[in-house]
């Protein structure tokens, strides 16, 4: 049959529809903002050719500095956080235990409701006055605090209520990936006499270690992409440009100052530094990864 | 549901219960606020009070109850008065007395939740049925036929899905202002129409089907239009399910393109009509809530409904995202 239908045009029918919206709207734009990020745009005049100047313009506007910088800070602190938490829940959720699919349910509803109505709900929690947060923390005879007006607290802020929203994905990867391990394992170490630990070191974490790789991988692609929490949480980047990420200065440079070669410029600078991070991945830390 | 058949595992239902509730404490703050006045909500007691104060009229005594009454009339004729010129009423607030619904019945009135529900469930379904048709014609050309440039096509297809998002924004946008679709229904539905990750999906379960019935089905003079028709589609409906599933969440989500490409309030969706009216009710806590509730509520309730299938297919397919 191979040989037979090789010159098989006619399967283009087939894909077509799915070619050319795929060719139109994410094949195309990627070359054409390419060309943009050299000129100087704002929509409706003649765009003017600057060469390199948008990025060398970049690499010398300290608010992109500030945003890079804080989406590092983002990155770094959300991912591990939301790793530790989601695999200790999974290994909480890995034990023969009842109501196991009630529990898995309940961690998972913050993932299928929407970034803009839970932001808008931690607003409130975060509220100085009247918000929960510092009515709990009352209790334990904390000083209240505007938690999203305080530049030392507004991004870890922001970060808190990312892993709370973000952790039922990977806990439900994580239990899968926990449960590929072979229980023999396990009751063979405890013949040994190996303590809790020292099984979670030896077998767990190496054994663990693709599906952890997999979400460090996907986790931090996500969260240096992170915007609509802190467009909804901070507004114009919140109090001293705390939360001003990179997505949201690029945002506001295409859609509020119509600087549009600029915010491609920027938008490019981000996705090399994405493509680095995903290299770096692959290549140094996959080393590590255990594969059976 | 709790035997208890192992007590040595307390602990651990103790640490998830108390998991749980963290989970959950968001949600049943934002419900119990949702029905609760703007007087309730700004007490600046440190107590913190969950339910809404649902005995208040029985506390009411005669002398009350009577203004109570007098201000419901001055309500009814205020709110006749509205009808007959209902452009005032955006800027009418809500009087004193509270009832359950008043949050709710403000939301609704301050922004046309009722035509952004519409238009979302319009884009949403249209997006999630047509390219699940789309993905599955391409993915059935990958999976039986060989073509011309079938492996580049396949990796241009895998390419796609991983470049980032916010690189397309702006071409995009570009792009639909130059068609003249931007703040038409066609900015929001057509570039979703197509899915790498779907035809990927799709294309994957496809291969499992046995090829000995792709070539009997052709000797007897079947098309392959009709084998995708009769026999293809009706085998692959479970992953078709779940596909959709993900493709009707990612959907009703989706926030940052309609904001971009819209700004028409009669093409808003619910995502992006919940966030101007953030911004425009400013403190008004309860209404907020409200708001997010009624967004929030039927995916919960469409969750629990396709729970088992869901979890599921999160837990198989997650690895291959």
């Amino acid at each position: 049959m191979a040989n037979k239908r090789k010159k098989d045009w006619g399967a283009y029918l087939y894909l077509m529809p799915t070619v050319v919206i795929l060719v139109a709207f994410h094949v195309l734009p990627i070359f054409y903002s390419l060309a943009v990020s050299f000129y100087e745009w704002d929509l409706i005049g003649q765009p003017e050719y600057v060469g390199v100047g948008n990025y060398s313009r970049l690499f010398d506007d300290p608010m992109f500095y500030k945003s890079l910088w804080n989406t590092v800070y983002y990155a770094a602190v959300s991912v591990p956080l939301s790793i530790l938490f989601s695999l200790i829940i999974a290994m909480l959720l890995n034990n023969p235990i009842s109501a196991i699919g009630l529990y898995r349910t309940i961690y998972f509803i913050p993932v299928i409701t929407s970034i803009n109505a839970v932001a808008i709900v931690w607003n409130f929690i975060y509220h100085p006055d009247f918000g929960l947060l510092n009515k709990i923390l009352a209790i334990f005879s904390i000083d209240p605090r505007a938690w999203l007006q305080d530049p030392a607290w507004a991004m870890p802020a922001i970060i808190f209520m990312s892993v709370w929203k973000g952790l039922g994905h990977n806990v439900i990867i994580f239990l899968a990936g926990l449960q590929n391990i072979p229980r023999h394992l396990y009751e063979a170490a405890r013949i040994d006499g190996a303590s809790r630990w020292q099984q979670f070191r030896h077998i767990t974490w190496p054994l663990l270690s693709p599906t952890t790789f997999f979400i460090f991988t996907i986790s931090t692609i996500g969260s240096f992409q992170v915007f609509s929490q802190v467009y909804m949480m901070t507004p114009r980047g919140g109090p001293l440009k705390s939360t001003m990420v990179v997505v949201y200065y690029l945002y506001r440079k295409a859609f509020e100052q119509f600087e549009f070669g600029y915010a491609l410029a920027a938008a490019f600078v981000l996705f090399m530094i994405i493509f680095a991070c995903t290299l770096f991945n692959k290549l140094y830390l996959e080393k590590k990864v255990h594969y059976s | 549901m709790f035997k208890f058949k192992h007590p040595e595992y307390a602990p651990v239902h103790v640490l998830l219960i108390l998991g749980s509730i963290f989970m959950l404490f968001p949600f049943i703050w934002m419900i119990a606020t949702s029905f609760k006045s703007q007087d309730e909500i700004l007490t600046t007691s440190k107590s913190i009070v969950l339910l809404p104060d649902l005995a208040r009229p029985s506390f009411l005594n005669g002398e009350e109850e009577t203004a109570r009454i007098e201000r419901k009339k001055e309500e009814a004729k205020a709110w006749q008065a509205e009808q007959a010129r209902p452009q005032a009423e955006r800027n009418k607030k809500i009087q004193a007395p509270f009832h359950w619904f008043d949050n709710y019945l403000f939301a609704l009135k301050a922004q046309p939740f009722y035509r952004f529900f519409l238009n979302t469930i319009f884009v949403t379904i249209t997006v999630t049925t047509v390219s699940l048709f789309f993905a599955s014609l391409a993915a059935y050309a990958f999976a039986f036929f060989n073509f011309p440039f079938k492996n580049a096509m396949f990796m241009m297809m895998l390419g796609t899905m991983m470049l980032p998002q916010q690189a397309l924004l702006i071409p995009n946008y570009i792009f639909l202002s130059k068609l003249g679709w931007v703040n038409t229904y066609m900015a929001l539905i057509v570039p979703w129409l197509a899915s790498a990750y779907s035809v990927f999906f799709l294309r994957q379960f496809f291969l499992q089907l046995p090829k000995d019935l792709f070539e009997a089905a052709t000797i007897d003079g079947c098309t392959r239009f009709q084998f995708y028709y009769k026999v293809v589609l009706p085998l692959s409906i479970p992953s078709m399910v779940t596909l959709g599933i993900f493709s009707f969440l990612a959907n009703w989500n989706s926030f940052v393109w309609p904001l971009i490409v819209t700004n028409d309030t009669n093409l808003r969706v619910i995502q992006v009509g919940l966030s101007y009216f953030s911004s425009e009710a400013g403190t008004r806590w309860g209404p907020l809530m409200a708001a997010s509730t009624m967004t929030i509520l039927p995916l919960v309730i469409g969750y629990f409904v396709a729970q088992k299938q869901f979890v599921e297919s999160q837990a198989t397919t997650g690895m291959k995202e």
